[in-house]
């Protein structure tokens, strides 16, 4: 050691008076200066594959959120055009001076009345086929919102309100720069009068962008300007919860039972393999399941989310299984041990000493397993929950359907309305995920325990 | 009365159970205290749940066995007692006067409502539908009851300061535990029954060597039976190529991806990197597949076609590679964190012996840690490719229907899972050849996959035992 470190300087300087030690080691020949010289390139290539590789993952992933949020934060404000709509009794089709039934409001004809104020705002527009473009500028939902205005408060018939009307889905896109103004008429699904009404509008600013609450409140529609992820999100809930309350007790059981109970025999090891091989099983195979034991063998309800969540219990049960074991695993042999020297026996060991102490784990895991299912589409489809469903489901053996199923639906719906809400609705879903993951991190940063 | 209210009940008596024998266990206390007798055998609560053992647990096994019974036994009789000529119909037309019959017995529709050609069926068996599910409700809510309070009673009567509670109780408590563990054998033995069954009815109808060796799918069957040209064909070997070339495509992207940055983590980034890359990967792995799909349908097919017509190639707009291609990113962070779980299962001496003699770190990985780590990175391969088979949404929403045999990634295939989805979304009778052809396909994709997780599992096994 002395000796190379005196011979190194040495040979550095006087390289020319004297072989030095590096010149007569074989390693620095020069064919091995060569090999090296090889080898470090043959490093830095393999090195520059695995950032090929983490990179390509990197830019998929970056790619793929910036396709759904470009497309998808439109989704949340909705074009609106301003109109005067004179609230007549006569244009609504009310008979008598009122006060009138809330079912007679309802059933009055409030499309009528905005088509009316529409024309009007446009006197010059009066051949029939014009007429027909100009109402179908606005939504049948611009009608709904007035109609729920005068419900609320009756006293509004008879005078001239001024409104935010929603537009057609068409007119939406068309502002929001979806539909580009450059494209040849013939390929545009708004046309050049239309075009020009928008002017017209834009120019007296009575066009514009509102927050699109509808889409918060309401459930699915063939509209894409009138759809909303409520009806689903709720769909979700339920269907989660059916899946929490029997994947969560049974899952923990049988991992209580595998890991502290099970003796080492043949049964066991079927139990074990079979939790195994269940957690590979394709989902779509768990719909087939469902679809022949519990519609066609047990008649219970299509797209409900009873059984939804029955399906998906059944899928996540091997998942949160695994979990629960590890969790129960690392609650280290000394407590038991402890407790037992005490004279616990061995169910108040467990219920009183490691269940409590696996507990944070069990959540965490349980909690990454059900986010996990809340992403789960093909075995709903299944069962029939791809139902077109308009209202807000009331019940689980409602029909209803799950925020997943809805952005399938929705992405295979051909009007262009539909891509933005399609994102939008992905956006919901991943904010979903993304809470569920955060309170699990949380709770395991908070509750973690190194014995 | 519905029977939720009878669960409500059932669980108010189990719970006056509950206190009742806690209760009588600290009086026996008390009493023997005062006496300087001995101590109670056993806690308070474990009498009080000796009661609900008795009490509440015969009383909703009941229950739910009744709930699952209930509607299948009713119907059978129902169809048993219907007038013969009706009985003789085929069973895709029972079925329907089933569901009608079912509606009218709850109101949805009125017999007004009902289809002329099956009224007069709905009209005969719907008083004993009514009448039978009357008796079916009192009968539950009598049975349950006396089942509960009997229970209750016997309890009671078995209540000593002698009694020993905690044994009865804990020794119950683990067969539950048991069932518990028993419920994912149970599941798969369904999923093998229902697969099975449906198969064998489809099988019955097409011959397996039909299903497994024609080169032909169109499983349109003609409704009426003069209808031209759609005897429907059940060959299935379009499907399976079609599956096997996106699988294929799939794991030529995420293998060599998935492993490199597996490799890239666990051997060479720099702690920085690492916390920002893991996160990442779990964020991708965590993504649902109906938005890969949706990213696959939307972005990357129009964008694989223009990138192949700017080269002159023909491509078709739902092409294998594009769903190909997003089935592998999907699959990259599976891949990698297998492989970083096995890759750093290999000793850490193993490297520092092979750095001693100077080897550098590629040198390392690829001569010593690999090779040491190859079991399970092919078992992680495996139960890759055996979820690449599986995959459902990427496929229906980028592949589309087009049941072809090519090898051309460029061209439109099908997949099994796809037709899988198909042929049951939406309303369709049972019993045709059409649907039950979902159910072969199903077993067709359940035993292949089957397969490859237990040979991975066999392989994982065998590594562990290695180095533990």
């Amino acid at each position: 050691m002395t000796e190379l470190a005196a011979a190194a300087p040495a040979g550095a300087e006087g390289a020319s008076l004297r072989p030095s030690t590096r010149d007569l080691s074989p390693h620095m020949s020069d064919a091995a200066r060569a090999r090296l010289k090889t080898r470090y390139r043959a490093e830095q290539r393999f090195r520059a594959y695995g950032i090929a590789a983490i990179s390509f993952a990197m830019l998929s992933l970056v790619i793929l959120l910036w396709t759904i949020l470009s497309n998808g934060t439109t989704a949340f404000f909705q074009t609106h055009i301003r109109l005067d709509v004179p609230v007549g009794a006569d244009r609504l089709g009310l008979q008598g001076s009122g006060p009138w039934t809330p079912t007679e409001l309802r059933l009055a004809s409030w499309d009528r009345t905005i088509n009316l104020a529409m024309q009007e705002r446009f006197p010059a527009v009066t051949s029939r086929a014009d007429r027909n473009l100009l109402s179908r500028m606005v939504s049948p939902g611009a009608g709904e919102d007035l109609r729920n205005m005068v419900i609320a408060d009756p006293a509004l018939i008879g005078r001239t309100v001024q409104v935010w009307a929603l537009a057609a889905s068409d007119i939406d896109m068309f502002w929001k720069g979806h539909i580009r103004r450059d494209v040849p008429e013939a390929e545009r699904r708004v046309n050049d009068r239309t075009v020009g009404w928008i002017d017209d509008l834009t120019a007296r600013d009575e066009i514009r962008s509102q927050f699109n609450t509808r889409f918060f409140t309401s459930a699915s529609s063939v509209r894409p300007e009138l759809v909303g992820v409520a009806g689903s999100v709720v769909g979700t809930l339920m269907t989660l919860l059916v899946c929490m309350a029997l994947a969560v007790p049974v899952g923990v059981l049988a991992a209580i039972y595998l890991e502290e109970y099970a003796p080492k025999n043949r049964i066991t090891d079927i139990i074990e393999v079979n939790i195994n091989n269940l957690a590979a099983v394709p989902s779509i195979v768990f719909g087939l399941l469902g679809l022949a034991v519990f519609l066609n063998f047990f008649g219970m309800p299509r797209s409900a989310p009873l059984v939804g969540g029955i399906v998906i219990a059944l899928m996540s049960l091997p998942t949160v299984i695994i979990a629960t074991r590890a969790a129960l695993r690392a609650v280290p042999p000394s407590i038991r041990e402890a407790a037992l020297g005490v004279g616990a026996s061995k169910m108040q060991v467990i219920l009183h000493h490691v269940l409590p102490l696996a507990m944070p784990g069990i959540m965490t895991g349980t909690i990454i397993t059900l986010a996990q299912a809340l992403g789960e589409t093909a075995p709903l489809l299944m069962i029939g929950m791809v139902a077109f469903v308009t209202d807000i489901p009331n019940s689980v053996t409602a029909s209803a359907t799950v925020l997943p199923v809805q952005i399938y639906m929705w992405a295979g719906s051909p009007e262009r309305g539909f891509v933005e809400k399609t994102s939008a609705g992905i956006m919901v879903l991943l904010v979903l995920l993304l809470a569920m993951n955060a309170v699990a991190i949380y709770l395991r940063k908070k509750f973690e325990r190194r014995w | 009365m519905p029977l939720s209210t009878l669960a409500i009940v059932l669980f108010a008596l189990t719970v006056f159970g509950f206190l009742f024998g806690q209760r009588r266990a600290v009086a026996f206390r008390a009493e023997s205290r005062a006496r300087n007798g001995p101590p109670l055998h056993s806690q308070p609560g474990y009498h009080g749940w000796f009661v609900v053992i008795w009490c509440g647990l015969p009383a909703l096994v009941l229950l739910l066995v009744w709930v699952a019974l209930e509607g299948t036994i009713i119907r059978s009789l129902v169809i048993d007692s219907l007038p013969p000529e009706v009985k003789s119909r085929d069973e895709s037309e029972i079925q329907l006067i089933m569901a009608q019959l079912g509606n009218v017995a709850y109101g949805v529709v009125t017999l007004a409502q009902v289809p002329e050609t099956i009224r007069d069926a709905v009209a005969s068996g719907v008083g004993l539908y009514n009448s039978l599910r009357a008796t079916a409700n009192a009968a539950i809510w009598v049975l349950a009851l006396s089942l509960c309070i009997a229970g209750l009673l016997y309890a009671r009567r078995r209540l000593s300061p002698h009694l020993r509670a905690r044994h009865t109780v804990e020794r119950v408590a683990n067969v539950i535990l048991f069932l518990c563990s028993l419920i994912a054998i149970l599941t798969t033995v369904g999923i093998v029954l229902s697969l099975v069954f449906e198969a064998t009815r489809f099988f019955a109808r097409v011959p397996v060597t039909e299903f497994l060796f024609g080169t032909v799918w169109s499983p349109q069957t003609a409704i009426r039976a003069d209808q031209v040209g759609s005897s429907g064909a059940f060959g299935a070997v379009p499907l399976f190529a079609g599956t096997l070339l996106i699988a294929t495509i799939a794991m030529i992207v995420a293998l060599p991806i998935g492993l490199m940055s597996a490799i890239y983590l666990s051997e060479y980034a720099p702690p920085r990197v690492r916390i920002v890359v893991k996160p990442a990967l779990e964020i991708l792995a965590g993504i649902p597949t109906v938005v890969y799909g949706f990213f696959a349908a939307l972005t990357v097919a129009p964008a694989v076609r223009a990138l192949g017509e700017a080269i002159g190639l023909q491509v078709a707009a739902q092409s294998a590679l594009a769903a190909g291609l997003v089935m592998g990113i999907m699959i990259v962070p599976f891949v990698s964190s297998l492989s970083d779980d096995v890759i750093n299962a290999v000793p850490q001496s193993l490297r520092d012996g092979s750095y001693g003699l100077g080897a550098t770190r590629s040198e390392t990985v690829k001569l010593v840690v690999l090779p040491a780590a190859i079991p399970g990175i092919a078992a992680s391969f495996i139960l890759a490719l055996s979820r690449a088979l599986g995959e459902t949404m990427i496929v229906v929403m980028a592949a589309g229907l087009a049941a072809n045999i090519s090898a051309n990634p460029l061209a439109a295939v099908s997949t099994v899972t796809v037709h899988i989805a198909a042929l049951l979304v939406g309303d369709q009778e049972f019993d045709s050849p059409k649907t039950l052809s979902a159910f072969a396909l199903g077993l067709v994709l359940f035993v292949v996959t089957l397969a490859l997780n237990l040979i991975a599992l066999r392989v994982v096994q065998a590594y562990r035992e290695k180095y533990d």
